[in-house]
């Protein structure tokens, strides 16, 4: 897993609540056996019409956030399905981190497995990125080890918070069943323990 | 101490606790398809590792299968899926019920079904809708695929412990009203998050009168309200479900298994970190209008007008959700006509969700202009609902009767609602795109959507004859 620390881009607003997993990355493109190659899927629903032609409303189809590496959205995103294609799209496209006011469980956790760093704003900071973010192009600053995310435009420093084992594996880009390896007396013990 | 079920369940599978860390949690049950494992067997086999405890894992093949003739794969991605898988297990050294398997069907009909999910054990699956497996008390939840392999190769997880959070459904369900219009009132009540970071336990009157299989329906859909898991403490209705399984003991070992999967009920006094209340009186059979599972109200309903929402983004999300469905603000769900009907997927396709369809449609037709298909979970739930005749009911009324598998519910195999059309769904999605590019889907009971196939539009069920005792 690629280690991530500090990320310089311009952010991407997804002006949507309640974005699920379905949104983005729809069930035909599950059928693939490798982890790899979803990005072009990424939101296909919304970026393309029936017949591939992009629609030109759609936020990652505005030439101006072509180059962002930072995605915002609104509350709960990642609902629904636990599909870890999800956060394999996301990563493909470009983007490496994922800033919202809440996200889903399974997703919040898949985007550590992955290299991904999602953040969680609150809804005033959120409101105002998304409002700015849509007027202007915002160009953010993330930064994991300081935990904080820095507004270009405004000066402004948004501290988030990430717990202490997740931000460990991120900054090293740790493969976390090589971790577990290393407990593995104890997983031993407690499987005779059970089985007595 | 007191307890509820839920840290009862979490303590005992705790093989590590350290500062600083998450809980590194023991995994007794794994069960796997052929859609989000793929990449976790490849995983292990770059880094040279081995699955732990092949037998404490059990795969099936539910998200891909055809539903017409399971000898044919007609799609060869989902084919080489499929392979995949039954290379996978053979390798590894993993029970597989294969598409053509007595034992087949969604992975979350057939673990009760096997006797696999028993109460007090921790259960996953890269699939969401594992906290069906809740319904016994365990604690069920679904998983990413590097989540897979780690579970794969290590048997655990690492796992913050969730927040605690009690859902009590007070009084009597009404005739008609039904455990997914329970839980489908659950989430248009408090949200699609609520249960965010949380495992909710239903408590209440209402639960303790509801079946294994109706039990099932409720936790299976926990995910909506965006919890970790749903479980119900277990009672003699839990033990009598899963005595003479397959993998259950037998003689006095059960008898031993029953009374300590009985001392986890959550203790009297215990307390949550979190209690809602929904009184049973307050809910009607529930039909979805929008485009996430809270988006919804009783069948004497109407679509919302974006007036009634305080909030602009909320007002937003409502003007979005109309025009993906083809609805008007206002209107009654009644007035709502309908072409497809599908009867099936991991909340509604057990044998009692058949029987109460089959008699709604018994002695009747289906709509002129209505598609509907009846798609059992499970190869034992097709055998039994033959046995039963209740195929004989569903085709005479002129449902296609078919092959047991994920199906309509999120269309990833033939079984596509076309888009711009509108279908009565017994699944547990109705996202944007959920059945078919640009298709509209409506959640409800099965014995609702039976109703609909009939009608060709949303009716009460409680006004149906077949109901009027």
């Amino acid at each position: 897993m690629e280690p991530i620390n500090s990320v310089t881009s311009v952010m991407t607003p997804l002006d949507r609540k309640n974005v699920d997993t379905d949104q983005i990355i729809s069930k035909e493109f599950l059928k693939r056996i490798e982890r790899t190659g979803f990005g072009k899927y990424l939101f296909y629903h919304w970026r393309f019409d029936s017949e591939g032609n992009a629609n030109t409303e759609f936020v990652l189809n505005d030439p101006r956030f072509e180059a962002s590496q930072i995605l915002v959205a609104d509350e709960n995103f990642g609902c629904g399905s636990s599909r870890e294609h999800a956060p394999w799209a996301i990563l493909d496209y470009g983007f490496r981190v994922v800033i919202a006011p809440g996200f889903a469980d399974i997703f919040y956790s898949n985007c550590f497995k992955n290299g991904i760093l999602p953040i969680r704003l609150t809804q005033s900071e959120i409101d105002s990125l998304l409002a700015d973010g849509q007027k202007n192009p915002i160009e953010l600053t993330v930064n994991l080890e300081k935990q904080t995310v820095t507004r270009h435009d405004t000066g402004a420093i948004l501290p988030f918070n990430i717990d202490p084992y997740s931000r460990q594996m991120l900054l090293n880009g740790w493969d976390e069943i090589s971790l577990t390896f290393q407990y593995e007396d104890q997983i031993t013990a407690y499987e005779e323990r059970m089985a007595r | 101490m007191v307890k509820t079920i839920i840290e009862k369940v979490w303590d005992r599978h705790v093989v590590t606790e350290e500062e600083g860390k998450p809980d590194l949690l023991y995994i007794d049950l794994h069960l796997l398809h052929e859609v989000t494992s793929p990449q976790a067997f490849e995983g292990l086999r770059l880094a040279g590792r081995q699955v732990r405890r092949p037998e404490r894992c059990y795969a099936t093949m539910d998200h891909n299968v055809p539903t017409r003739n399971v000898e044919t794969v007609s799609d060869p991605i989902a084919q080489k899926q499929m392979t995949t898988l039954e290379k996978n297990c053979e390798e590894f050294g993993i029970e597989l019920a294969h598409m053509t398997h007595p034992d087949q069907g969604i992975v979350h009909i057939i673990g009760p079904e096997l006797g696999l999910t028993q109460p007090g054990r921790t259960i996953v699956c890269g699939d969401s809708h594992t906290s069906t497996h809740g319904a016994f008390g365990a604690i069920a939840f679904g998983i990413g695929t590097s989540e897979v392999e780690h579970v794969l190769s290590t048997q655990t997880l690492w796992q913050n412990r969730p927040k605690t959070m009690e859902v009590k459904i007070s009084g009597e369900l009404g005739t008609g009203v039904t455990a997914k219009d329970v839980i489908l009132a659950v989430i248009a009540k408090f949200g699609i998050d609520v249960g965010t970071g949380h495992i909710i336990e239903f408590t209440g009157e209402a639960i303790r009168n509801l079946s294994m299989e109706e039990r099932m329906t409720i936790c299976n859909m926990s995910i909506e309200a965006g919890a970790k898991a749903g479980l119900i403490s277990p009672d003699e209705t839990t033990v009598e479900y899963l005595r003479g399984r397959r993998h259950v003991p037998e003689g006095e070992a059960f008898e031993a298994a029953a009374a300590e999967w009985l001392a986890l009920a959550t203790d009297e006094g215990a307390v949550y970190d979190t209690t809602l209340t929904l009184d049973s009186t307050e809910i009607e059979p529930y039909v979805t209008w929008g485009t996430n599972p809270a988006m919804g109200t009783g069948i004497s309903g109407r679509v919302p007008y974006a007036s009634d929402y305080a909030s602009p983004s909320d007002k937003e999300a409502l003007k979005k959700a109309i025009a993906y469905m083809g609805l008007e603000e206002g209107m009654l769900l009644s007035d709502i006509s309908i072409q497809h009907v599908f009867i099936g997927s991991c909340t509604n396709a057990r044998l009692s969700d058949l029987r109460a369809a089959a008699a709604i449609v018994e002695g009747q037709q289906v709509h002129p202009t209505v598609t509907a298909i009846v798609v059992p979970g499970s190869r034992s739930v097709k055998r039994l609902a033959e046995q039963e005749g209740l195929d004989e009911v569903f085709k005479a009324a002129g449902f296609e009767w078919r092959e047991s598998g994920c199906s309509m519910c999120l269309a990833m195999n033939d079984d596509v609602v076309p888009s711009g059309e509108r279908c009565a769904s017994t699944s547990n999605r109705n996202f944007e795109g959920r059945q078919g590019a640009g298709a509209r889907t409506h959640l409800v009971s099965p014995a609702m959507a039976a109703a609909a196939a009939i009608a060709g539009r949303f009716t009460d069920i409680r006004k149906v004859p077949a109901l009027q005792g």
